[in-house]
C-alpha cells in the first residue's frame, strides 16, 4: 500500500487555530499543495493580512511579513520590487481586503504589480466577532447589523473579483468556492494558475475564495457549506473574470 | 483496497469527511481527543469498501487525513 495523500510538505506540523469546519484550513492546504507542485516553497514570501489569516507564519515554513491592517498589497509591492526573483503572495480576508485595504488592493492591481492575492471572502469580520463587512449579504444578520443588512443604510455587498477585473493591470481575476470536493478541485487549479501568472511575469493575479465562518454565522459547519451554495453563490457568481494571455501582454 | 488514517489529535469533528465520503464509511469516535472534540474515525474492518478516492482528505480543513491505496 502506498500513501497517495498526505499533509503537504509546504505546511508545518502545527495544528491550525481555526474553528472546526473553517474553510481557511482548506485554502491553506491548497496553497501549500500548489507550492509543493511548483517547487517554489524555498523561494516564496507570504504576506497575510490581519484577521484569522494572521498566523500564516505558524503554518507555512516560509518567510512571512506581517502587514498592518489592509496594507498587505502595499507591503507585497515593496517586497516584490526589492526581490523580484521571489514569489510573493498575499493572503487576506474580506474585512482586510475589501474594507480597510480597498485602496491598497485597487492601486496595487492598477499598477499591475506582479503579485498574487488570495482573498478569503466569508462575508463577515471573523476574528473580531462577526461584525458586518462590505461583503456581508443583504439581509444577513451580524453583530453590527442585528436586523439584517439593509442597502439603504449600509449599501450593497461589494464584488471584488469583478471590480478588479475591470482594471488594466490585472492579469488574472477569478472567484472560486470551497464548499464541495468539486469546487475545491477547481480552486486548486485557480491557485496554481495564479502562481503561474506571477512566475511568468504576467502581472497582478487575484483568487477570491468563498469561504465559511460558521461560528459567526451561528450555524453548524455542514449548514455553512450549504449557505455558500444557496446564499453566497447566487450573489457572488463563480468564474474567471479576467485572464491575460501571452498575446495581450503589454 | 484502501484505507485512511485520521490523526485524531488534529481532527476537530467538523463532519466534512463523513458528509462527503461516497461510501459512508467514516464515523464519529465515541471518545474525545485532547482538544475535547469528538474526532472522525475510520473503522479498519471497512478497508474493503474504501476506494481511496481522497474526497475526505481533499475536504479536511485540518489536514488530518492520510490516504493509503
Amino acid at each position: 500500500m502506498n500513501r497517495i495523500f498526505k499533509r503537504p510538505d509546504s505546511l508545518t506540523d502545527a495544528n491550525t487555530h481555526f474553528c472546526p469546519g473553517c474553510t481557511h484550513g482548506i485554502a491553506h492546504r491548497l496553497i501549500a499543495e500548489v507550492m509543493d507542485e511548483l517547487g517554489i516553497t524555498d523561494n516564496t514570501i507570504g504576506i497575510p493580512g490581519v484577521g484569522c489569516c494572521v498566523f500564516l507564519y505558524t503554518y507555512f515554513p516560509i518567510d512571512v511579513l506581517e502587514a498592518p491592517h489592509g496594507r498587505a498589497p502595499a507591503c507585497a509591492t515593496g517586497m516584490k520590487r526589492a526581490q523580484p526573483d521571489k514569489i510573493v503572495f498575499v493572503y487576506q480576508g474580506d474585512g482586510d481586503l475589501a474594507a480597510i485595504g480597498t485602496s491598497e488592493v485597487i492601486h496595487a492591481a492598477n499598477r499591475g504589480e506582479n503579485i498574487t492575492i488570495f482573498f478569503i471572502n466569508n462575508s463577515v469580520y471573523g476574528m473580531t466577532g462577526g461584525q458586518m463587512a462590505p461583503t456581508t449579504l443583504l439581509g444577513q444578520q451580524t453583530t453590527t447589523s442585528p436586523y439584517g443588512r439593509d442597502f439603504q443604510s449600509e449599501g450593497y455587498p461589494i464584488r471584488m473579483a469583478e471590480l478588479l477585473a475591470t482594471l488594466e493591470g490585472v492579469a488574472y481575476s477569478t472567484r472560486v468556492a470551497l464548499h464541495s470536493p468539486k469546487h475545491v478541485n477547481q480552486a486548486r487549479k485557480a491557485v496554481r494558475k495564479a502562481f503561474e501568472m506571477q512566475m511568468n511575469g504576467m502581472g497582478f493575479s487575484m483568487v477570491e475564495m468563498l469561504s465559511t465562518c460558521n461560528t459567526n454565522w451561528r450555524v453548524s459547519p455542514l449548514e455553512a457549506l450549504k449557505t455558500i451554495e444557496n446564499e453566497m453563490i447566487p450573489y457572488y457568481p463563480l468564474g474567471v473574470f479576467k485572464e491575460r494571455t501571452g498575446k495581450d501582454f503589454l | 483496497m484502501a484505507y485512511i488514517i485520521i490523526d485524531k489529535e488534529r481532527c476537530k469533528g467538523c463532519y466534512f469527511c463523513i458528509e462527503f465520503c461516497p461510501k459512508n464509511i467514516i464515523v464519529i469516535s465515541k471518545e474525545h481527543n485532547k482538544l475535547g472534540y469528538f474526532p472522525a474515525e475510520f473503522p479498519m474492518e471497512d478497508e474493503d469498501k474504501c476506494t481511496g478516492c481522497k474526497t475526505c482528505a481533499s475536504m479536511c480543513p485540518d489536514m488530518a487525513i492520510e490516504v493509503y491505496k
